[in-house]
C-alpha cells in the first residue's frame, strides 16, 4: 500500500477540521480539547491539540491522508514534524477574521521555510456575510498573483474538493517544469 | 543574599527597578550566550554602560556620533594609555571642540542604547556585583531609570510581536517579483537603505545584522517594515543546509509519481 499527505494548516479557528471532516471517508481522528483561554473560548469551544487526521483512499494501492494542524502558536511544535513529506500544504484563512491574516502570513511563510512544495491559500467562509473578498485578502495576505487563493466554505464538500484539486493541478505542474 | 540570576526567571525590566527602588550602587554584570555586558549604578541611577568589547571610551563615543572626526580620533588613541577620559573631556572642552553639555548628552545617549539593547536580551545569566564601582578613569553620568524602565516595557512588548512575525534571524530576505512593487518610488531611510543593500539569497538576516552593526531589535523592526511594505520575503538561505530528505513520494520514478497525482485527481474529482 502506498501512502501520501497533504497538510491543512493555518490560524486557530481558521476551519481546518472542519475542512478534512467534509471529504475524509473515516471520521476524522481529532485531538480536540476544551479551550480553557477565556478569548479564545469566545470563538469556539475546543480546538485541535496536536493534528487531525483523515483519510481519502485512491485505490487498492494508494492513500492520501490529510492532516491538520493545530492552529494555536503554542502547539507550533507539532507544525515541522507534521510537514515532513508532505505532497503539498494548504493555508486556511478565516475570511471573518482579518485579524488573523497576519498570523496565516507568518504561518505559511513558516511552513515554506520547512519545505519547498506546491501550497494553496483557501479563504474559508466565503458563505459569510461580513467576509473580505477574494481580491482585498489577496492584498491583506501580500500574496503574489501566482499564489492560487481559493474561495472556500469548508463544510460544503464541493468547494473543500476543489481546493484539494487545485493543490493537485499545482503539483502536477511543477513536476512537469520539473521543480519537484 | 547575592542577587544573582538566569534572565528567563528575572528580565531586564525587573532587574532595574529592583536597583532603582533599592537606590544600589555597584555593577549588573549580565552574561548572554554571544556577549557581556556591564551597567554601573550609583545610588539607584545609571552611571556607566558598556557591551562585549565595544568602544566605551570618550573618543569612541564623540567619534561615533560625529563630534570627532576620523584623524582626531587616531591622535587621541595613540595617546589613550597617558589621558583618562576625564582628562581628555577637559581637554576637549578647553580646546572648543566640544561643551560639557555635549560630552554629557552623549555619554548619556550612549549608555541609553547599551540599555536598550540590553532589553532584547533573554537568554543569560546575570549577577549584581556590589564591590564592583563604575570606573574611576571614565565619566560617570546620573540617569534615572524611571524612564528607562518604562521605554523598556513598551520595547519589550514590541520586541515580542516582532519575535512572533520573525521568529528566526537565520533566514535570508529575497526581493518580492510583485508587480509594481519598486524601491526607487518607496522613502527609505538611511538605516533601511543599509539593510536593502544587503539583501540577497545567501545572506542570513542575522549576517545583515552583523554587517550593518545592527542588534536583533533593530534589525527585526527594519525588516518587518519591508515585509509589511510588500518589498521583501522571507526564505531560506542559499547554500544552508537542507533539511533532512523525507520522502513525498513512495516512487522515484518520474513518471510513476506523474501517474499518481493523476489518480488523485481522479478520486478526488469523484468524490
Amino acid at each position: 500500500m502506498q501512502t501520501v499527505k497533504m497538510v491543512v494548516t493555518g490560524p486557530f479557528s481558521a476551519g481546518k477540521t472542519e475542512f478534512i471532516r467534509s471529504v475524509s471517508e473515516i471520521d476524522v481522528v481529532s485531538t480536540e480539547r476544551k479551550i480553557s483561554s477565556s478569548a479564545e473560548k469566545l470563538i469556539k469551544e475546543a480546538t485541535t491539540v496536536a493534528m487531525d487526521f483523515g483519510r481519502i483512499t485512491v485505490d487498492e494501492d494508494l492513500v492520501l491522508y490529510l492532516f491538520g494542524t493545530p492552529g494555536q502558536k503554542r502547539f507550533d511544535f507539532m507544525w515541522e514534524i507534521l510537514s515532513e513529506g508532505m505532497l503539498g500544504f494548504i493555508v486556511m484563512v478565516d475570511s471573518t477574521r482579518p485579524e488573523t491574516f497576519r498570523e496565516a502570513r507568518s504561518i505559511l511563510e513558516t511552513f515554506r521555510a520547512y519545505a519547498p512544495t506546491p501550497y494553496v491559500v483557501a479563504a474559508n467562509k466565503q458563505d459569510k456575510k461580513d467576509a473580505w473578498d477574494i481580491d482585498d485578502m489577496r492584498h491583506a495576505l501580500r500574496l503574489e498573483a501566482k499564489v492560487k487563493l481559493l474561495p472556500c466554505t469548508a463544510t460544503d464538500r464541493a468547494t473543500v474538493k476543489s481546493v484539494l484539486l487545485e493543490l493537485l493541478y499545482s503539483i502536477l505542474s511543477e513536476m512537469e517544469n520539473g521543480a519537484h | 543574599m547575592a542577587l544573582r540570576g538566569n534572565l528567563r526567571d528575572f528580565t531586564i525590566t525587573q532587574l532595574l527597578n529592583l536597583i532603582n527602588l533599592a537606590r544600589k550602587t555597584g555593577t549588573l554584570v549580565v552574561e548572554s550566550p554571544s556577549e557581556t555586558a556591564r551597567v554601573a549604578f550609583r545610588e539607584g541611577k545609571l552611571a556607566f554602560a558598556q557591551i562585549g568589547q565595544e568602544d566605551g571610551s570618550l573618543a569612541g563615543i564623540l567619534h561615533k556620533a560625529n563630534r570627532l572626526t576620523a584623524g582626531q580620533f587616531r591622535s587621541i588613541q595613540q595617546r589613550s594609555r597617558q589621558v583618562s577620559d576625564k582628562e581628555l573631556g577637559l581637554l576637549l572642552i578647553n580646546a572648543g571642540y566640544v561643551s560639557q553639555e555635549e560630552i554629557l548628552a552623549n555619554l548619556q545617549q550612549h549608555f541609553t542604547d547599551v540599555v536598550h539593547n540590553l532589553f532584547t536580551w533573554v537568554e543569560g545569566f546575570f549577577h549584581f556585583d556590589n564591590e564592583l564601582l563604575p570606573p574611576d578613569d571614565r565619566i560617570n553620568v546620573r540617569l534615572d531609570l524611571e524612564n528607562l524602565i518604562i521605554e523598556g516595557s513598551r520595547q519589550l512588548r514590541e520586541w515580542e510581536q516582532l519575535q512572533d512575525e520573525i521568529p528566526s534571524l537565520d533566514m535570508a530576505l529575497k526581493f518580492t517579483d510583485r508587480p509594481g512593487a519598486n524601491l526607487r518610488n518607496v522613502n527609505l531611510g538611511v538605516e533601511e537603505w543599509r539593510v536593502v543593500s544587503y539583501i540577497n539569497p545567501r545572506n542570513s538576516i542575522r549576517q545583515i545584522a552583523s554587517a550593518t552593526k545592527m542588534n536583533d531589535l533593530e534589525i527585526r523592526r527594519i525588516v518587518y517594515g519591508l515585509l509589511q511594505a510588500g518589498l521583501v520575503e522571507i526564505i531560506r538561505p542559499e547554500g544552508a543546509p537542507a533539511p533532512p530528505p523525507v520522502r513525498v513520494f513512495p516512487t522515484e520514478d518520474k513518471e510513476e509519481q506523474k501517474s499518481l497525482v493523476n489518480r488523485l485527481i481522479n478520486r478526488i474529482r469523484s468524490l
